[in-house]
């Protein structure tokens, strides 16, 4: 009971519905008590709330009233289902033949005109080339590897077709590479390290969208990492900034600097950048490091008709294939994105010998 | 000089909730914002919901008291629509590369701050009282917003005396406030 009256009191108090004596007691109570003083404080925001929500409430039926009256007047115009439909019928009929016409006409000579422009437009279809190397390229190099396989007697991977081949890069020591989506054209993968050592992996998710996949080596010879010495950095890189890749162009490891030349990728694409730097087919796939050795980004593509201009995926993107595929796969669950820094200050030279054990060759082929 | 003193006119109005004064601005105005939407992909539905939220904005801004008529109510509205239909694109998760429409814009980003904050109030204030039920909610409405007396409302809901209907008030009142409270922040 006593509470209703101090409610109410608050309430007459906020009003300004006081006599001038209780309202000097009141303040004093208020002044002696904080608990008072809190509430009336609450009350009075509360109150405030109440009056902006009924205030914003008949603005806002006030403002449909509105709208729908214009609507009926046809002062606004909303399709074609008001007043003015009378009109438009009779319109119609009276043009049907005339408009039937006119119909045809613009149809055909759109017609006409697609398949003009199809015939006589440049194909820039190919102006962007991905960096696989094609079986071509490779015929030359799996007689040598099939050798190879045969006198490390690894007999898992009989005689199967290599279809492309890119680079890819270690994000968890456990054995999990990134590469690009387009590099893994077949059913399976191997990946070949600098040494020459080659491990059989297998496909864990392609993300076509986003053009990253990622593989894990699956090979009794393979010793786990324990750690990686870089991270992989989810913002942006600035323009300009000096940047610097690893791959496998050639069946052996080719380093290549540049520097970032726009942050957006190919015809506006945000989630990559492009880079200026020197690629070939067979760095697909390959990691964008900065100057501290972290990893940026995952080249993918390179344009046709200029000389030095590749793109790549931002890191970002990376992070989030890796969270999409913690939700839907349970292998990947253990995996862990890499967050050290350990070569940040060392010269190139210390930095690539480092980082070179953790950038594969990956070859795709098809099982048979 | 006329068409400002105009235009202040229109804002009282609209401050005051007359309904000529709406219907003015309305008029004056929706085709503009209508045109521009349905030229970025938008729908007739889209347009009303945008051109709605940009004519509250402008009534926050005139109630506000602050607001100076440094530009027309024109560029303002059309201000606030581009800005909010903009993001209402991105949040679709449309790229826009470049909106369509030349018209002149000012800066309206610390208005929409202040609009979207009150937004997320109201939205707040409706669901609690949405979730106080009846006859509570009638009650509350009648004694807060519709400013009714209790010997009204004891009379129009049943209640004996008025004594009952403000004990009534009271329960309800201390559910609602819980309910609103548990969501707002008060520190912002």
């Amino acid at each position: 009971m006593e509470d209703i009256l101090l409610l109410e009191a608050i309430e007459r108090y906020l009003a300004g519905t006081m006599l001038p004596a209780e309202k000097e007691y009141f303040e004093q109570l208020r002044k002696n008590t904080p608990e008072i003083d809190q509430m009336v404080v609450e009350h009075k925001l509360f109150l405030q709330q109440m009056d902006q929500f009924s205030e914003r409430r008949d603005l806002r039926d006030a403002l449909h009233e509105v709208h729908n009256d214009l609507a009926s007047k046809g002062d606004i115009y909303e399709g074609g289902e008001i007043s003015t439909k009378g009109r438009i019928v009779q319109l119609w009929n009276k043009y049907r033949r005339v408009t039937a016409i006119a119909a045809s006409i613009a149809g055909i000579t759109a017609l006409v005109i697609t398949i003009l422009a199809n015939y006589l437009s440049p194909a820039n279809k190919s102006s962007i080339e991905q960096l696989t190397r094609k079986v071509s390229n490779l015929e030359r190099t799996t007689n040598a590897l099939n050798t190879e396989i045969k006198n490390k007697q690894h007999v898992t991977i009989p005689r199967e077709e290599f279809k492309s081949a890119g680079t890819g890069f270690m994000i968890d020591g456990k054995g999990f590479i990134v590469t690009n989506a387009h590099v893994l054209t077949g059913t399976g993968a191997v990946v070949v390290n600098n040494k020459g050592d080659q491990y059989d992996a297998k496909i864990i998710n392609i993300d076509q969208i986003r053009d990253l996949a990622i593989i894990k080596i699956d090979d009794s010879d393979f010793k786990p990492y324990t750690s990686l010495p870089y991270s992989i950095k989810k913002s942006d890189v600035d323009l300009g900034e000096e940047l610097f890749t690893l791959g496998y162009p050639r069946d052996e490891i080719v380093y290549n600097m540049g520097y970032l030349s726009a942050k957006s990728g190919y015809d506006g694409d945000t989630s990559s950048c492009q880079i200026s730097l020197s690629a070939n087919p067979g760095n697909s796939g390959g990691p964008v490091f900065n100057k501290n050795g972290e990893i940026v980004g995952v080249l993918s593509a390179k344009q046709t008709q200029a000389e030095g201009v590749v793109f790549a995926i931002k890191a970002k993107g990376l992070y989030k294939m890796v969270d999409d595929l913690k939700e839907s796969d349970t292998t990947v669950q253990k995996m862990k994105m890499p967050s050290s820094a350990l070569l940040k200050g060392m010269n190139r030279v210390d930095q690539i010998k480092e980082l070179q054990n953790y950038v594969f060759l990956v070859k795709a082929y098809n099982q048979k | 000089m006329k068409p400002e003193i105009n235009e202040q006119l229109l804002l009282k109005g609209l401050v005051n909730n007359d309904s000529k004064a709406i219907e003015t601005i309305y008029k004056d105005n929706f085709n503009m914002v209508q045109a521009f939407i349905l030229n970025n992909n938008g729908t007739y539905d889209d347009a009303r919901d945008i051109f709605q939220e940009a004519m509250i904005t402008l009534y926050e801004k005139a109630k506000s008291g602050s607001f100076v008529l440094t530009s027309q109510i024109k560029t303002y509205v059309y201000s606030v629509c581009r800005r909010l239909w903009l993001k209402r694109l991105q949040q679709m998760g449309r790229y826009v590369p470049r909106l369509e429409g030349f018209e002149e814009t000012i800066p309206v980003e610390d208005d929409l701050e202040i609009h979207e904050k009150k937004n997320v109030d109201f939205a707040i204030m409706e669901r609690a009282l949405g979730s106080l039920g009846e006859p509570c909610k009638s009650l509350i409405e009648a004694y807060y917003i519709h400013k009714k007396g209790m010997t009204e409302i004891a009379a129009e809901f049943g209640y004996t005396n008025a004594d009952n209907a403000k004990n009534q008030k009271y329960k309800c009142l201390m559910r609602l406030k819980k309910l609103f409270f548990s969501q707002y922040n008060i520190g912002e």
